[in-house]
């Protein structure tokens, strides 16, 4: 069964499309990556997914409309939105007691066991944490939830690069199996690339790009090449072209490597290649026609 | 965070099982709490304002058993006025900060939450806005009067104990001053008092803050005023009437006529003041209470609805 179905889901804002008929299936056991610009739709599609907010079309998640049926949907669903939505008057203690006691999945001993390793005072009060730390918090709350689907939008915005690398390993080591499914929303896509399985770009409302990281992995690759040769290659339809240190530097979709290989160094490309080869053509196609 | 593989140790035997049926009350208790948690001031401006009163009236106590003897000369009823004043203040000291309290609680109580974000938090919780609704209404309509009536009855017999110790000290009846004092029927008025008029009654004042409160984006205060006033003006300027006006004052105030008789007299025995009957066919109070449904029911709806600010 789909952990998440929609067709045709919409949502706008007075006249600021956010979702502009959106169909989507995530299967359960994947760890999705939702890629965007800012104001591409990606939050509100989280919002939409978790009964946040109320859309138009269909939606299914794990079996529920999530706008009807949120509260029974969360049994089943956990979400971190970013750094800042604990309440910050709260204790540690008392966001655990909180949890345990309106959460029917919720472990305490779990959660107890990933704070033991931390350094977060189990008295002290939200406020008094670093964001390192409420991050921590929350991961450890939403860790020690048996659920099925975990949401997190832009989860470890603010945080500096052990506390995200730590945050992630966490999430892969401690939490995921096949039989949860992750999405998430990050702008710093380098950094879970090869937590994903799955990859979708959303970009004004619309998905740009979907695909499973094995046909990403095994469809793109890059070729830096030298002016030489920088004609035969753009014979080859490269996706993007960019220049770096008088070098150019194509991205291919389905090439063949020996014949790329033949024109330059050729190295698989990251997300954010892919990313801003095919947005940024988008948004630069748009800009010109203007 | 560390990230070593044996991060977690062996789930417990709950954690394996299938999860636990919570009741239907139990995420509506937790709720309670967590406001109790938020809102301390729920609890420390009454017993804040108890202590100073207590204090006040400790330090008056030297003075008591001379005034007990100039009301020698008065009859029975002027005694029993003046040894019940200090108790009949604090008990209506009390009850505003109740009405302080509570307001200040209820015009905060849905905008705080999308203020500092934390309303996604709540909602990533499986607890409905229902539920979250009711557990916000049950600090006014439920945790307040209670805590008002305790914090007051344990404050009055205090005040009690010490005047008659004080009393007893100079070879005055403490009997006395026990029988014009009163102090069970007191009590037993006072809850009844709370229960009729400052709960239920004044149930859709509170209401009414809560649900501007989900609706307002800021300002919540003067929303909620602003549209009294406005339909107090037109009113007046449109048909030069003041029915409006008449009946919010008869539901803050003189709607306690509906509850009891004789305001403003206190009968030898004050229980005889009370006409549940005729409170509970008053369609002040019936009325009141369906404008209280509909405000909290949409409070439910706008919360449903509300992004954060």
């Amino acid at each position: 069964m789909p952990c998440i179905e929609a067709h045709a889901l919409r949502k706008a804002f007075g006249t600021t499309v956010a979702l502009d008929s959106i169909d989507l299936c995530v299967e359960e056991g994947c760890i999705l990556g939702l890629i965007g610009p800012n104001g591409a739709g990606k939050t509100t599609a989280l919002h939409a997914i978790l009964g946040l907010t109320p859309y138009g079309g269909e939606l299914r998640v794990l079996g529920r409309d999530p706008w009807r049926e949120r509260d029974r949907l969360m049994r089943d669903a956990s979400f971190i939105a970013d750094v800042a939505v604990l309440p910050r008057w709260m204790r540690v203690s008392q966001a655990l007691d909180y949890v345990a006691g309106v959460h029917p999945r919720f472990d305490r001993a779990k959660a107890e066991a990933f704070l033991a390793k931390t350094t977060i005072p189990r008295a002290g009060k939200i406020r008094e944490l670093s964001k390192g730390m409420v991050t921590q918090l929350h991961l450890a709350l939403v860790m020690a939830i048996d659920a099925r689907l975990l949401v997190l939008d832009e989860p470890t915005l603010g945080l500096d690069i052990l506390y995200r690398k730590q945050f992630y390993d966490a999430l892969l080591n401690d939490y995921f199996d096949r039989s949860r499914t992750i999405v998430v929303t990050t702008h710093q896509i380098d950094e879970i690339e090869d937590v994903l399985t799955d990859l979708m770009f959303l970009d004004r409302g619309r998905i740009v790009f979907r695909c499973s990281m094995e046909e990403f992995e095994s469809r793109y690759l890059e070729v830096t090449v030298t002016p030489d040769h920088l004609a035969a290659a753009r014979a080859l339809k490269p996706l993007h072209e960019r220049s770096r240190l008088g070098r150019s530097i194509l991205l291919f979709d389905r090439a063949d490597r020996p014949r790329l290989a033949a024109l330059g160094e050729v190295r698989k490309p990251s997300i954010a290649d892919l990313f801003v080869a095919l947005i940024g053509n988008q948004n630069g196609a748009q800009g010109a026609s203007r | 965070m560390t990230t070593q593989s044996n991060a977690f140790p062996e789930s417990t035997v709950a954690a394996q099982a299938a999860p636990a049926i919570l009741s239907a009350t139990r995420p509506w208790c937790w709720s309670v709490r967590r406001e109790l948690w938020e809102n301390r001031s729920i609890y420390i401006a009454p017993l804040a304002v108890a202590a100073v009163y207590l204090s006040g009236f400790l330090l008056s106590l030297t003075r008591l058993p001379q005034r007990v003897r100039d009301l020698a000369w008065l009859d029975e009823m002027h005694q029993r006025h003046a040894i019940e004043q200090p108790y009949h203040m604090a008990a209506g000291l009390l009850m505003f900060v109740w009405m302080a309290v509570g307001a200040f609680y209820s015009i905060d109580a849905f905008q705080g939450e999308r203020r500092d974000r934390s309303i996604l938090f709540w909602k990533s919780m499986p607890v409905s806005d229902a539920t979250t609704v009711l557990s916000k209404a049950a600090i006014p309509f439920g945790v307040l009067p209670l805590l008002t009536f305790a914090v007051t009855f344990i404050l009055q017999w205090t005040m009690f104990l010490f005047g008659a110790g004080a009393l007893a000290g100079s070879g005055l009846s403490v009997t006395t001053y026990w029988i014009r004092l009163s102090l069970v029927p007191m009590s037993l008025l006072l809850l009844y008092h709370l229960v009729t008029v400052h709960t239920f009654l004044h149930a859709p004042f509170y209401a009414w803050l809560m649900l501007v409160s989900a609706w307002a984006r800021r300002m919540a205060f003067l929303w909620a005023v602003l549209p009294v006033l406005a339909l107090l003006a037109l009113e007046k300027l449109l048909f030069n009437t003041s029915y409006f006006g008449s009946m919010l004052m008869y539901q803050l105030s003189g709607g306690g006529t509906e509850a009891m008789t004789m305001p403003g007299a206190m009968p030898m025995d004050p229980m005889t003041r009370v006409t549940p009957g005729h409170f509970l066919t008053s369609p002040a109070l019936w009325i009141g209470l369906i404008v209280t449904a509909a405000f909290l029911a949409a409070a439910v709806r706008l919360r449903r609805y509300r992004d954060p600010m």
